[in-house]
């Protein structure tokens, strides 16, 4: 059973939004439900941060960037963000899935 | 008089030393070039060094004997780069040199300091890198008398130069120690931060299954936390413990601390780059080759080879009061050594994973793509000398600096 929020967002195959513009906070709340992921403040801190990256930059920020700008540490984000927080985090806010380095 | 200054006179540095003496009047421009170390490594050379394949002796040159005539050479370590002002302080004579057009080429670098534990106790005793001519010397003599045990390689972090070189050393691990007669008294594992062998899925799905056939075990999306010396083992932040008895460890990879201290670097202090023209995204006179940039393509030389004739014709450009123009599309080759004599080549850019095919002549090679040969190998053995004679110089290559989709297949 879909959630109705997300009926018109587009995903890919892996389950990143296609299109991040479209992306809002209910949207997120929904993929964090789809995902079984309840978010907390905690969460909000990483997801806001993540959003507030890509407008700058136009791309999801990095573990690292995260720990070092943000007050959460990564052995807390592997906490919020349980089986890999890189993707995890990218995928609740709504940003396409990270293409990890070459 | 004008002054165009490079920083950094390894590979990058080097080749835009000897390109840009050719396209500019000695009369009107003076070319300088910084770097804080007197010698050249011919740095994919460190990987065959744990096996006693090279000897550290196989790898080193001056650098000096790389430059052109007409270029100056200081041998100082840089204090501080002021881009505001236009200028560099290096820490030799208190000497600041102000520059018209600047080119950074400080490279990279392993900070093994960035994971807990790293240093401790068995740094260079039963913990190595190989990035480096003393953590690649230190394994040859601890492997020479290695009697077998656990070997686990770790990758600390994304991105590091040659994505590829950790796969090569697996390879030839496995290939040491059957020749050895040991194979079967060593177990091989590879913890990795990402998802499978490698960053692309073709090729990942290629190696990896190399990598099972050769019986090495992949530990994969293993972000490491710490190292724990008493107990011999890794530890992940999701909680996943690897012992070790031999750790051969890729640590985190940083641009160059002058970098940082300039404030010029992201949090890896590398140089925000543009990706395609090649130019700092913040100082319109200010230009990045190679691995000392965040393009998000390989930190290798043959990167740094491809980059380079986008950057001087953009700088070149740029002298003329024209906007940058060139783009340079992410490509990157690397030979890929698999033991026993064999090797594969893979050829891809910001756009186009590593595909199977034939390189450079489409149908013939003599190079395959993406799949073990015997005249990969004979390439990867053959690029020292091209290295040292002909890439350094910037002299023409028989492949062009742009990928080509002719010969792969889809």
């Amino acid at each position: 059973m879909t959630n109705p929020i997300l009926e018109n967002v587009e995903f890919d195959d892996d389950g990143f939004m296609i299109d991040p513009n479209a992306w809002t906070a209910e949207i997120g709340e929904a993929i964090a439900a789809r995902e079984e992921l309840p978010l907390t403040d905690r969460h909000w801190v990483v997801i806001n941060f993540a959003r507030q990256e890509f407008d700058a930059n136009d791309e999801a920020p990095t573990l690292r960037r995260i720990t070092k700008t943000t007050d959460v540490d990564t052995k807390e984000l592997y906490k919020l963000f349980p089986g890999g927080p890189a993707k995890k985090a990218a995928m609740v806010a709504g940003l396409g899935k990270p293409t990890g380095c070459i | 008089m004008k002054t165009f200054l490079i920083l950094g006179g390894g590979t990058g540095g080097t080749m835009v030393a000897n390109k840009m003496s050719h396209h500019l009047d000695p009369a009107e421009w003076k070319i300088i070039v910084v770097d804080e170390n007197e010698n050249h490594y011919y740095q994919p050379g460190f990987l065959f060094i744990p096996f006693g394949i090279y000897s550290p002796a196989d790898v080193v040159k001056p650098k000096r004997d790389f430059y052109p005539q007409n270029v100056e050479f200081v041998l100082s370590k840089i204090e501080m780069i002021e881009p505001d002002q236009n200028r560099v302080k290096l820490e030799k004579g208190k000497r600041t040199i102000t520059y018209d057009t600047l080119v950074i080429a400080t490279g990279s670098r392993i900070a093994p300091g960035e994971t807990p534990g790293l240093l401790d106790n068995g740094w260079h005793k039963n913990v190595f890198d190989f990035y480096t001519i003393e953590g690649a010397t230190a394994l040859s003599r601890f492997l020479k008398f290695w009697k077998g045990g656990r070997l686990v390689l770790n990758v600390a972090e994304m991105p590091i130069k040659c994505p590829v070189a950790p796969l090569e050393f697996l390879f030839l691990a496995d290939w040491f120690f059957h020749e050895r007669g040991i194979r079967d008294d060593v177990e091989i594992i590879f913890a990795t931060p990402l998802p499978g062998a490698f960053t692309k899925p073709r090729a990942s799905s290629i190696l990896g299954d190399m990598l099972e056939g050769k019986n090495i075990k992949i530990e994969a999306d293993f972000n490491i936390m710490e190292v724990d010396h008493t107990q011999k083992a890794i530890r992940s932040y999701d909680e996943r413990e690897i012992p070790f008895d031999l750790l051969v460890s890729i640590p985190t990879n940083m641009g160059s601390e002058v970098i940082e201290r300039s404030g010029m670097g992201d949090e890896l202090s590398f140089v925000p780059t543009d990706k395609h023209t090649l130019r700092s995204k913040k100082w319109e006179n200010v230009w990045v080759i190679g691995d000392a940039g965040n393009t998000p393509t390989s930190k290798a030389g043959s990167v740094a080879h491809f980059m380079l004739d986008v950057i001087v014709e953009n700088i070149l450009r740029q002298m003329e009061g024209l906007e940058p123009l060139a783009k340079f599309d992410g490509h990157a080759n690397c030979f890929i050594e698999s033991g026993f004599d064999k090797g594969i080549l893979i050829d891809f850019n910001y756009d186009v994973e590593p595909l199977p095919g034939k390189y450079p002549l489409p149908g013939f090679g003599p190079f395959s793509l993406l799949k073990e040969s015997a005249a990969n190998h004979w390439g990867k053995m053959t690029f020292r000398w091209v290295y040292w004679n002909m890439l350094l110089k910037g002299e023409e290559m028989p492949f062009e600096s742009q990928m080509s989709m002719a010969g792969k297949w889809k």
